[in-house]
């Protein structure tokens, strides 16, 4: 076990190091020239090339970047352009918001969805299974903010239920927390219960026509058993690595929910940074993101390992 | 022209029903300027935040803008862009995919090339690129382009990895014909089912990308009449005038819901390999 999780951690590594790379370049390759962005349009070239030292940018480019890979090995992101904080404080006064919704909506998704996958395998081609496969076609169409402004205006506006945006640390108490969490999660889940309901269904067919099903069922164990203890148990591991990708798209729907619901979270935060082009914030961001991402496909690989004892790596 | 009539393809309902609406917004796309008489772009304080009626089906904006024909103008900009986006990304993927899988040497560093550019969430990416380069609708384009490339590489790499080992793929080897007439003439033709269907999807992910592009303030310029820069300028009003969001979101999701329509009935017929893996 600790072998695999060593020679795993290993693979990840390269990835960071292109993830890295990638990020560098793009920030250093890009046409504008950061330095007269930052100075703005009435700037002298006086004030753009001190800009430009500030940041380190008349060096040569490879010495940027054992400088800056230096600084992000000891965990330092950099300071904020616009504020000139620590972009690493800034990260970790926005995080909650971003965490909160993220696993409310990972768990809502997934409490949803897979017993919808599961009945609709089981009911395979009747009213209710082609209603959720509708239901799914549309989860993957309907945009996160549309749903999102549908679902304020019905709620909030219209029944006037719900407040309209904002966040509540849950600090402040587990309802005024939920009250705020409740629509965002609604929009952003609609789209990874399309996904997971989908390919729950998909692994749950696979296995519902092996051999082993039919015995248990000719044992006279009653469906439910048959279905989660035989069934979904074998239709684990593609349910759980779809989970991984979830997350990953999860990203890119937060920065957007927490827009369209006023949350100030790091989405809010990078689209501000994009918005006043605060190349620190944006490229810390990214790394902290693309970071997760890996971990957690990391962790997806292990899970496979606790779940199909026959996965050896 | 009868023959290709009898195609399965045509007798799909997926695909009639997807490829039906998406030819209707083409068509709107193409014959804005005839359906609506009104400039998308023309201001009139006058008629401010005006609720739909007669004389404005969707009501108008907070510059008393004619929400209608904006969502028309918008179809224009969200097709051009889903077009161009899977065109280049197909064929940028393409070519990546088919050296990776054939020149062995080179999969191992493009690969995780492409696993790293797959672990930056592709939303975060594309609004750095447009923010680093300035919002044109060419680094609109493309910025939508590189997300997309590493899963058409990955697609292609998998498809000349199971085709090279294929006996013809072997003979014309010992045959001494040339590596790039192998990726031609045999490796190619099996990629154009798959890429036809994952192009499909590209273009539904590009219009819903742009669109979210353009209401982050990310994309195009606001002036240009996008669906995302509709809603965008909705925003602050949205509870006093939410018809400006609602309807080109509505335009939006429509036509995201036809691709991804036509994108399924085109995987069911084309790649049945692919239907059965998914249980669909």
């Amino acid at each position: 076990m600790l072998r695999l999780i060593l020679s795993r951690l290993m693979a990840a590594i390269p990835v960071m190091g292109v993830v890295a790379i990638f990020v560098f370049l793009m920030l250093r390759l890009s046409p504008g020239d950061p330095a007269a962005i930052l100075a703005g349009d009435a700037a002298t070239p006086e004030a753009i090339a001190a800009i430009r030292a500030s940041l380190g940018l008349d060096q040569p480019i490879w010495q940027q970047f054992v400088t800056w890979i230096g600084e992000l090995a000891q965990g330092d992101l950099g300071r904020s352009v616009l504020s000139k904080q620590p972009v690493t404080h800034m990260i970790a006064d926005r995080i909650e918001p971003t965490i909160s919704l993220a696993i409310v909506t990972l768990l809502f998704s997934v409490i949803v969805a897979v017993p919808m996958g599961i009945v609709a395998a089981w009911k395979q081609g009747s009213l209710l299974d082609r209603g959720i496969m509708a239901l799914s076609v549309a989860g993957f169409s309907i945009p996160v903010f549309v749903l999102g402004y549908i679902l304020i205006y019905v709620f909030s506006i219209r029944l006037d239920l719900l407040p309209v945006q904002g966040f509540t640390p849950i600090g402040e108490g587990l309802w005024p927390f939920l009250q705020n969490l409740i629509l965002p999660t609604l929009a952003l889940s609609f789209i990874y219960i399309a996904l997971f309901a989908r390919i729950t269904r998909a692994a749950m067919l696979e296995v519902l026509g092996e051999d082993y099903i039919r015995t248990a069922h000719a044992k006279g164990l009653p469906d439910r058993v048959v279905l989660t203890r035989h069934a979904l148990r074998n239709a684990a591991v593609p349910i759980v690595s779809v989970i991984g990708i979830g997350f990953a798209l999860l990203i890119g729907g937060v920065v957007i929910t927490e827009t369209v619901f006023n949350i100030p979270g790091l989405g809010r935060l990078v689209v501000d940074a994009v918005l006043a082009r605060d190349y620190p914030i944006i490229q810390g961001i990214i790394l902290l993101f693309s970071g997760i991402y890996v971990l957690i496909n990391l962790a997806i690989d292990i899970t496979y390992v606790l779940l199909d004892p026959r996965i050896r790596y | 022209m009868r023959a290709v009539l009898r195609h399965p393809l045509f007798r799909n309902s997926a695909v009639l029903a997807g490829g039906g609406i998406l030819l209707l917004l083409v068509l709107i796309a193409l014959l804005a300027p005839l359906l609506s008489q009104t400039d998308p772009t023309a201001i009139a304080p006058r008629f401010r935040l005006k609720p739909p009626s007669e004389d404005f089906l969707m009501g108008t904006d907070k510059l008393g803008r004619d929400v209608a024909t904006r969502a028309l103008y918008g179809a224009r900009v969200s097709l051009l862009v889903s077009i161009c986006v899977a065109a280049i990304a197909i064929s940028v993927g393409l070519v990546i995919g088919l050296v990776s899988g054939y020149i062995r040497w080179l999969d191992g560093p493009i690969m995780r090339t492409m696993d790293g550019l797959m672990a930056i969430p592709g939303i975060l990416l594309a609004i750095a690129l447009v923010s680093l380069s300035g919002s044109s609708l060419l680094t609109v384009i493309v910025a939508i382009v590189v997300p997309e490339i590493p899963r058409v590489a990955r697609l292609v790499r998998g498809v000349v990895l199971s085709i090279r080992e294929e006996p013809y793929v072997e003979a014309a080897i010992g045959l001494g014909t040339p590596v790039y007439r192998i990726l031609i003439q045999h490796i190619l033709p099996n990629t154009i089912a798959p890429l036809i269907v994952q192009g499909t999807y590209i273009c539904a992910s590009a219009i819903l990308v742009e669109a979210i592009l353009s209401f982050l303030g990310a994309g195009l310029s606001s002036e240009i009449p996008t669906w995302g820069n509709i809603i965008a300028d909705g925003r602050d009003v949205f509870q006093r005038a939410p018809w400006i969001i609602l309807f080109p979101g509505g335009f939006l999701a429509a036509t995201i819901l036809a691709v991804n329509i036509l994108g399924d009935g085109l995987r069911d017929t084309l790649d049945p390999r692919m239907k059965k893996r998914l249980g669909a």
